[in-house]
């Protein structure tokens, strides 16, 4: 998160500059942070899908119940549903199957799903992240397509219910409601991000602090949204390895080591392109 | 506390002082900093060079030197398994005996910030007295200076040392060929994950100790058994283990091949780092090192560490190889293979 680019710099080039800026493993520890600093505004950066949106929420809860006047998150939740249907949706796209995160089930369960593999006839299945979960996740995605199969099938099973984790809906359902959000590199998703609802208005810093987000210009040179998109490879960008790598990301997929631009990065040199 | 530290405590009370916090005014060359130096440091670090309390240091060494510096800054100060003294001590202690050299006399400098307690001083010092007894070195000069609360974090010190090569030492990277073996003396990232485990806000339960220690007197045997064919010496702190094979293999445009299996780390160690996302190979590590050595006495150099108390976990964990130059690749543990890069950042800020 702190060398994701942004419109300007980055966090870690503004707590270079003094910004107090600190990396925290839970949002809980946030709250402790904001009950220890009555004098100080404490903003929790609320990112991800909907794996890490229950502990956010929870965040807020405490939060609430503390009755804590210092204490806002910044929210930047999305959703996969809605993303998995936008890449499918568009008559460009080369995606064939899908492995659904595993985590994220874990909170939300199985049901969005059925409905997507049903209408666009695309096998989904529900992977874990060891090695050989996402080999196996791929054999049954593989296993569905050469059997002309279309449904969601969950090899996360060990960890994902198809109900997964009632508890952690109530409390998104809570602190949470569903808007349009835009999307890097893709664009505006209906209905497909979270915002703090408005009975929790103290707790939503760009509420709090009346933050207007413009439109962040994207870079022209980024085609991260046709990456995800399976319409070309991270090589085929013309600023692959020049202007963008991983010290110096032009876009969200170079920056983590878990993202597509990374990934070839660092294979670059030792495989045929 | 182990009972070394026990009884380095009884051995050296901490004295009856006017003052239980360090001030500005124990920095500044005057009656205080006197009486934090001759109640404190000299006597605790005690030994003729030292007490000549010259400008410097002088004290003969005979033939090719070595000469290192370090500066320590990690956060929190106390962590499980030592403290920044210690830390202070055997780094650069430890540094000397990578290039071959038996460690001598160290400088000792402190930058602290007002407000530290001087009973926290106190076991710092202590730390270093003990450290240095352990690896048999002498503190012959030093500093003293005090900062502004806000300034400085706690406490922040630099050592410097000098040493003589060992006669039978020829460490250089030069001296690294195709074939040779790559050894590390004992379990990966215990030291990172030590200070994790009580870095605020990332607090979690465990047992894991820094692996802090003095590795000269290991080092010094080895070289008096295997000499030469030990081709190079490298102690993986901050980066890990990857960090230190990649810029060696960048530096001697050889490959490097090596296997996740056979890597040693301690269960709960790899499970913190899978708990918190880090990949062992980047986290740091205090009381370890990487050898290069010729494949012809790779399994003897082996037996031999394996009879130290610090080799204990020894194993031999790559091999350096003549295909893909200046790239470290990694056998997963599912057979899978892995290019090792440098961290475009800092996994965790102030861990040494």
């Amino acid at each position: 998160m702190l060398r994701v680019p942004g419109s300007k710099k980055n966090l870690l080039e503004a707590k270079a500059e003094g910004a107090d800026i600190r990396i925290l493993y839970s949002p809980l520890e946030a709250v402790r942070i904001a009950e220890d600093n009555p004098d100080k505004e404490v903003v929790f950066f609320a990112v991800g899908f909907e794996t890490t949106a229950p502990a956010n929420a929870l965040s807020v809860i405490h939060a609430h119940r503390k009755e804590l006047k210092n204490y806002s998150i910044l929210t930047s939740h999305v959703l996969v549903p809605p993303a998995i249907k936008a890449v499918i949706d568009d008559e460009e796209s080369k995606i064939d199957g899908f492995l659904a995160a595993g985590h994220v089930c874990t909170i939300m369960g199985n049901s969005e799903y059925h409905p997507l593999s049903k209408t666009y006839e695309v096998p989904i299945v529900v992977t874990g992240f060891e090695p050989l979960d996402v080999l196996q996740g791929i054999l049954m995605v593989v296993r569905q397509l050469e059997a002309n199969k279309a449904e969601v099938e969950n090899q996360y099973a060990r960890i994902v219910k198809e109900e997964g984790n009632p508890e952690a809906q109530k409390m998104i359902h809570q602190i949470f409601e569903i808007k349009n959000q835009i999307w890097r590199g893709i664009g505006e998703i209906p209905d497909s991000g979270y915002q703090v609802r408005p009975e929790y208005g103290g707790f939503d810093a760009k509420r709090k602090f009346q933050i207007e987000i413009p439109e962040a210009p994207e870079n022209p040179d980024c085609i991260s949204g046709q990456i995800m998109k399976g319409l070309k490879k991270p090589f085929e960008c013309s600023q692959f390895g020049k202007k963008c790598k991983p010290t110096n990301p032009l876009g969200a997929p170079m920056v983590s080591s878990e993202g597509a631009c990374a990934a070839y990065y660092h294979f670059s040199g030792l495989v045929e392109a | 506390m182990t009972d070394k530290k026990i009884r380095m405590q009884l051995q050296c009370p901490m004295p009856k002082l006017d003052f239980d916090v360090i001030t500005l005014g124990h920095g500044s060359g005057g009656v205080l900093t006197n009486k934090l130096l001759d109640s404190g440091v000299f006597d605790v670090l005690s030994n003729p060079i030292l007490d000549e309390r010259h400008d410097g240091a002088i004290f003969q060494l005979e033939g090719k030197m070595a000469f290192s510096t370090d500066s320590f800054l990690v956060s929190p100060i106390f962590f499980p398994g030592g403290n920044i003294g210690e830390l202070a001590v055997n780094g650069t202690v430890n540094d000397l005996a990578m290039c071959g050299a038996i460690p001598k006399y160290l400088s000792l400098s402190f930058i602290i910030e007002e407000g530290l307690k001087v009973s926290e001083f106190w076991e710092i010092l202590i730390a270093i007295k003990g450290a240095c007894e352990e690896a048999g070195v002498h503190v012959v000069t030093g500093d003293t200076k005090v900062v502004e609360k806000g300034k400085g974090d706690k406490i922040f010190i630099n050592t410097s040392g000098v040493g003589s090569i060992h006669s039978k030492a020829n460490i250089s990277a030069k001296n690294i060929k195709a074939g040779d073996k790559i050894i590390v003396s004992g379990n990966i990232a215990s030291h990172g994950m030590a200070i994790m485990s009580v870095r605020e806000g990332l607090e979690f339960d465990s047992e894991i100790l820094s692996d802090t220690i003095n590795l000269n007197h290991t080092i010094s045997s080895l070289l008096d058994s295997f000499g030469e064919h030990i081709h190079l010496l490298t102690d993986p702190t901050r980066g890990g283990i990857a960090t230190v094979l990649k810029e060696t293999a960048q530096s001697i445009n050889l490959g490097i091949d090596m296997a996740q299996r056979d890597l040693p780390i301690d269960n709960q160690v790899a499970s913190a780092c899978e708990l918190l996302g880090l990949d062992p190979i980047y986290v740091a590590n205090e009381g370890l090192f990487i050898a290069f050595v010729d494949a012809s006495i790779a399994d003897d150099f082996l037996e031999a560490l394996h009879k130290d108390e610090n080799g204990a976990n020894a194993k031999i964990i790559g091999t350096v190889t003549k295909e893909h130059p200046k790239q470290v690749i990694m056998e997963s543990a599912i057979g899978g293979k892995r290019v090792v890069s440098m961290l475009p950042g800092e996994q965790l800020p102030r861990i040494c």
